[in-house]
């Protein structure tokens, strides 16, 4: 189980160093959809076989593939990749940092954090997780599928838009 | 005792392998026979008897083929491509319940890989990751046609999978399982899910004509369109696993569609027979190899019958005719549900 899970760790930090440091856009999405799979992976390991499958079917399934729809119909390469100004490599660096202290402080105090419920193997499982978001979070999870409805509604309105115009 | 279990598992995997990788070695035989009697035509017959020994044939043909890698193409995602198709057709017959359960020196064995509580997802997860083969394929190939194919195979696996995956949310909640084997299990007799959910099942048949890439959905690989689609630059035995996973996932879907809406290795009136468990598994298994034919039989059956589809048809057909449609037997199911309650 340990090195199962230091395996996938290894092969997370990997892939997402590789998003960031590959030259060509298809390069960083494969590496993106690896870094996805590991992380399913830990889920697993978790016992969280739902969110594991949920993970694999919307992030590497969908999300993934319309990404790599975007770059090949557009054809983003190295080539024409457009170059960055000094000021911008500066400021994306300083933002970068502090977001990563952020992230670090926040972390240094997580081991003093005692959990609210003691630990349940079965807490990922699919019926368990159905139970708490249909029983105890239903308001917030229907409002939620609400939020959905209208962005996908805004995102057709946006696409319609053109073809409106012209005609 | 654990590790019993263990190696039995390992022995059935690569039982399952092999029979999954047979049973597409003869559907590409099966298909030519079959189109040959649609047309009236006599088919392979010169290797063996009745052509038996022809999917051998290709297969050495195949391997003994140049391998050729365009000078333009990505080298790595140009190999990658085939075996992440080959890959995930195959992975999906590690959840499917190929049988019930055979006793054999105090121990059970269970003719399934693996009972996930969430299977028919996996299956789902499964499908998602294998546009993946055939979308870096096409795109490493750097040739337009193949581009086009795998552009054209990625929209209609994804706008295929929307309205594949309302038809299950419908079966799930008739059945209230997303386990394949308690499906199966609830099936026993004459409720087969195919009564209870016609409209489900008619979607979801369409959609996995879509998802397999199988005529009358065969639009990535329109050979007056697009010459070969996504596998135009494609040889020897990198396009044998492109043609070879068509095949697989061809045999699995159609286990898929046995096991969600015909009862699986459920036969009705088999229960009653005054035979042994052991020998009842047996013919359970034997049913289910029998529907699973049937089923590629009608695949083949389409193919040879329906013209193909136009582009803007096959995107009008998924889009706003089987998702609504998927919706409204949702809704229909759950009404229904609520009223048994009720009553």
């Amino acid at each position: 189980m340990q090195f199962m899970f230091y395996l996938l760790a290894l092969v997370a930090l990997l892939s997402a160093a590789m998003v960031v440091f590959s030259r060509s856009p298809i390069s960083s999405v494969i590496h993106l959809v690896v870094c996805f799979l590991a992380i399913a992976g830990h889920y697993i390991l978790l016992n969280a076989q739902f969110l594991a499958v949920v993970q694999i079917i919307v992030y590497t399934g969908a999300i993934m593939v319309l990404f790599l729809f975007v770059i090949m119909l557009l054809n983003l390469n190295t080539t024409n990749e457009p170059h960055k100004s000094m000021l911008t490599k500066v400021s994306a660096l300083i933002a970068g940092g502090l977001l990563f202290l952020v992230l670090l402080a926040s972390f240094r105090g997580a081991n003093d954090i005692v959990a609210a419920h003691p630990y349940d193997a079965k807490i990922g499982l699919v019926k368990s997780l159905g139970m708490v978001l249909f029983r105890e979070y239903l308001l917030p999870f229907e409002i939620s599928s609400v939020l959905f409805i209208s962005a996908m509604v805004g995102a057709v309105l946006l696409g319609k838009r053109d073809t409106v115009k012209k005609s | 005792m654990e590790g019993f279990q263990l190696g039995y598992k390992i022995f059935f995997m690569f039982i399952i392998l092999v029979v999954t990788l047979l049973v597409a070695m003869y559907a590409t035989y099966a298909e030519r026979k079959v189109a040959a009697f649609m047309q009236d035509r006599r088919g392979p017959n010169r290797a063996g008897p009745f052509g038996l020994l022809q999917p051998l044939a290709d297969g050495i043909k195949m391997f003994m083929k140049e391998e050729i890698i365009p000078s333009s193409a990505q080298k790595a995602l140009f190999i990658l491509g085939p075996s992440i198709a080959m890959t995930t057709a195959l992975l999906t017959g590690v959840v499917i319940p190929w049988g019930g359960e055979f006793t054999f020196g105090g121990q059970t064995f269970s003719l399934q890989i693996a009972d996930l509580n969430i299977g028919i997802l996996f299956v789902f997860a499964m499908v998602s990751i294998g546009v993946y083969g055939i979308m870096l394929g096409g795109w490493a190939s750097n040739n337009k046609y193949a581009l086009l194919g795998s552009i054209r195979a990625a929209s209609q696996m994804i706008s295929y999978e929307l309205a594949m995956g309302m038809s299950i949310i419908a079966l799930i909640l008739a059945t209230g399982s997303l386990s394949l084997k308690d499906i199966v299990e609830q099936q026993h007799g004459w409720h087969w899910n195919v009564i209870s959910q016609p409209l489900g099942f008619l979607i979801f048949l369409i959609c996995a004509f879509a998802e397999t890439n199988r005529s009358p959905f065969d639009l990535p690989e329109c050979e007056t369109e697009l010459i070969g689609g996504f596998h135009t630059e494609y040889s020897g035995m990198k396009l044998g696993f492109y043609l070879f996973a068509e095949y697989i996932n061809m045999f699995i879907s159609s286990a898929v569609i046995a096991t969600l809406y015909f009862g699986g290795y459920q036969m009705p009136f088999l229960h009653h027979l005054p035979l042994s468990p052991d020998l009842l598994t047996l013919l359970g298994t034997l049913f289910f190899f029998l529907k699973i034919f049937v089923l590629i039989f009608f695949f083949m059956w389409i193919r040879w019958t329906l013209p193909r589809f136009r582009y803007d048809q096959l995107m009008k057909l998924g889009w706003t005719r089987l998702v609504p449609l998927s919706i409204l037997n949702i809704v229909l199911t759950g009404g229904f549900i609520y009223l048994k309650d009720l009553l």
